[in-house]
């Protein structure tokens, strides 16, 4: 086959600020690429890294998660939590051989709406560059 | 197997229905809708089907107990394992706890992704890539991002100390372990979480690295590695020319031999300890001295037993981590209080889960007592 390869994103946006700012983009018409399928969860601080194992173990070769700004988080400090979270996942998927330039953490708050369109689609491109995770097949 | 099966196999027709098993158990004391016996009973008369529907079925510690004391030698244990591997063919599981990562970092490690499980080893640590001893890691680097400090569910620990002391106490002895990158989780929790397919691809796999190495012995720290490779691996896999050692059985030969020697008490106040058997080094591998022998030759350390030692030690009260619940922590607060009601400082653990599931249980508590893998002290002592 010759065609490019396309990767499967999975998005994972708070419903305060990032689903939002995701809404955003879409009713203001940006053009993002449609790699990315996005799960809405109440916080970012909700990601846990079994969800982000999941999600490559189920064919993703790419995990965004996004959540609102430091201090504007609906539960005071979720997305801090998050941050966190996201610290030792992101040790974690590279000791298992995922690669942890394959996870990204970004702020998105409910009017940035282009900073999401513009987020999508680096990372798109990013994981377009890094091919396919190796080792979805059995070894 | 259907259950008729499994009752020949595991002799559940010798039931006498005496109530041992359930009155031994320790998840039947606190949790009263789980009873082997009444699920032996039901194999029995034929209702295999709602057995495997059960979601208590996943509530069994498989920590051996009933297995050791029925008197008729039913093999609860199998029995267990069987029917959870039925269960799981209806696609039925356990509840996992932490959102179920421990497990899919277990089946992630069935793909062919280039782990890179040996960042623990320090500079003062010599390993090799080929050689005559393969140690067997297990899974301390994963505990470690999990459970350590600073992880996910931070209950304090450094589990990967655990393997940098076995290399420390290996190389003291002179033996300088093969530690590979491609060692994959030894499937214990997949087996007896019925996933039969998924623990035989982990265990190929493991053979093949292991072969690879030209080891022909493996050095397990942790006792649910020991008892898999050493007795499921050639139960599923057929016999392997492999000889399978438990770093306590092997400590405790170099003692005899005068090679372990540990450094003089100054003080006349000897540290109490108290030692903690994980069901799978004493109930499944039969190890109950070697520990204990390493112990007793620690100048400074007095060991004091806990009421319940040897094949009589509760579980931890987690398994494979699925169905931890409230009674979980129950049997681990009681285990931890029957340590501490020894008078001793420090409770040892010879298992790094068994570590993990007390210190989860102390981290809520007010129990002060300290919880230490047997390792450690050893490294602290060690000349």
């Amino acid at each position: 086959m010759s065609e490019e390869f396309e990767p499967n994103i999975v998005g994972f946006a708070c419903n305060w600020c990032s689903y939002a700012g995701a809404d955003l983009a879409g009713t203001s018409r940006m053009k993002y690429p449609p790699n990315i399928r996005i799960i809405r969860v109440m916080c970012s601080g909700r990601v846990s890294p079994a969800f982000i194992l999941k999600a490559f173990q189920m064919g993703a070769d790419g995990v965004l998660v996004t959540g609102c700004h430091p201090g504007d988080c609906h539960y005071i400090a979720g997305n801090l939590k998050c941050e966190k979270t996201m610290g030792t996942t992101r040790k974690l998927i590279d000791v298992l051989g995922i690669g942890e330039e394959r996870l990204r953490l970004e702020w998105v708050s409910a009017s940035e709406g282009s900073k999401f369109a513009d987020v999508v689609t680096d990372f798109t491109n990013r994981i377009r560059g890094l091919g396919p995770l190796s080792g979805k097949s059995q070894g | 197997m259907n259950s008729e099966a499994i009752v020949k196999e595991t002799r559940a027709y010798h039931c006498l229905e005496c109530g041992v098993c359930t009155s031994s158990c320790p998840v039947a004391r606190v949790n009263p809708s789980f009873s082997p016996r009444l699920l032996v009973e039901k194999a029995l008369f034929g209702f295999g089907d709602e057995i495997v529907r059960d979601r208590d079925l996943w509530s069994c510690l498989v920590c051996g107990r009933c297995t050791s004391r029925c008197p008729s030698n039913v093999d609860y244990l199998n029995f267990i394992k069987e029917m959870r591997i039925e269960a799981s063919k209806l696609g039925e599981k356990g509840l996992f706890s932490h959102d179920g990562v421990m497990n899919t970092i277990m089946e992630l490690q069935l793909t062919n992704l280039q782990q890179k499980r040996t960042f623990w080893i320090a500079d003062d640590l010599e390993v090799a890539d080929e050689g005559e001893c393969f140690y067997f890691v297990g899974c301390l680097p994963y505990f470690d991002l999990v459970f350590g400090e600073g992880g996910y569910c931070d209950v304090g620990l450094k589990p990967t100390e655990r393997a940098r002391n076995t290399v420390r106490i290996l190389n003291k002895m002179g033996i300088k372990p093969v530690v590979s990158n491609d060692e994959r989780c030894c499937g214990h929790d997949l087996l007896w979480n019925g996933d039969l397919e998924g623990f035989r691809r982990l265990a190929e796999l493991n053979l093949k690295t292991i072969k690879k190495s030209g080891a022909r012995k493996v050095i397990c720290l942790c006792p649910e590695g020991y008892v898999t490779l050493k007795r499921d691996y050639p139960l599923y896999l057929g016999e392997q020319d492999l000889e399978v050692v438990q770093l306590y059985q092997l400590l405790a030969d170099k003692l005899k031999e005068g090679k372990l020697n540990f450094v003089e008490n100054g003080s006349n106040n000897p540290v109490k300890v108290t030692f903690h058997d994980p069901c799978s080094l004493g109930r499944m591998a039969e190890i109950y001295e070697e520990p204990r022998e390493i112990l007793s030759a620690i100048p400074g350390i007095e060991l004091v037993e806990m009421e319940r030692n040897r094949a009589d030690a509760l579980c931890c009260g987690t398994s494979g981590w699925v169905n931890c619940s409230s009674c979980s922590k129950q049997i681990q607060t009681e285990r931890l209080k029957e340590a501490e009601a020894t008078g001793a400082d420090i409770l040892l653990t010879a298992c790094p889960k068994c570590g993990i599931h007390l210190s989860c249980a102390k981290y809520n508590s007010d129990i002060k007592i300290e919880i230490k893998d047997i390792t450690d002290l050893i490294v602290e002592k060690m000349v």
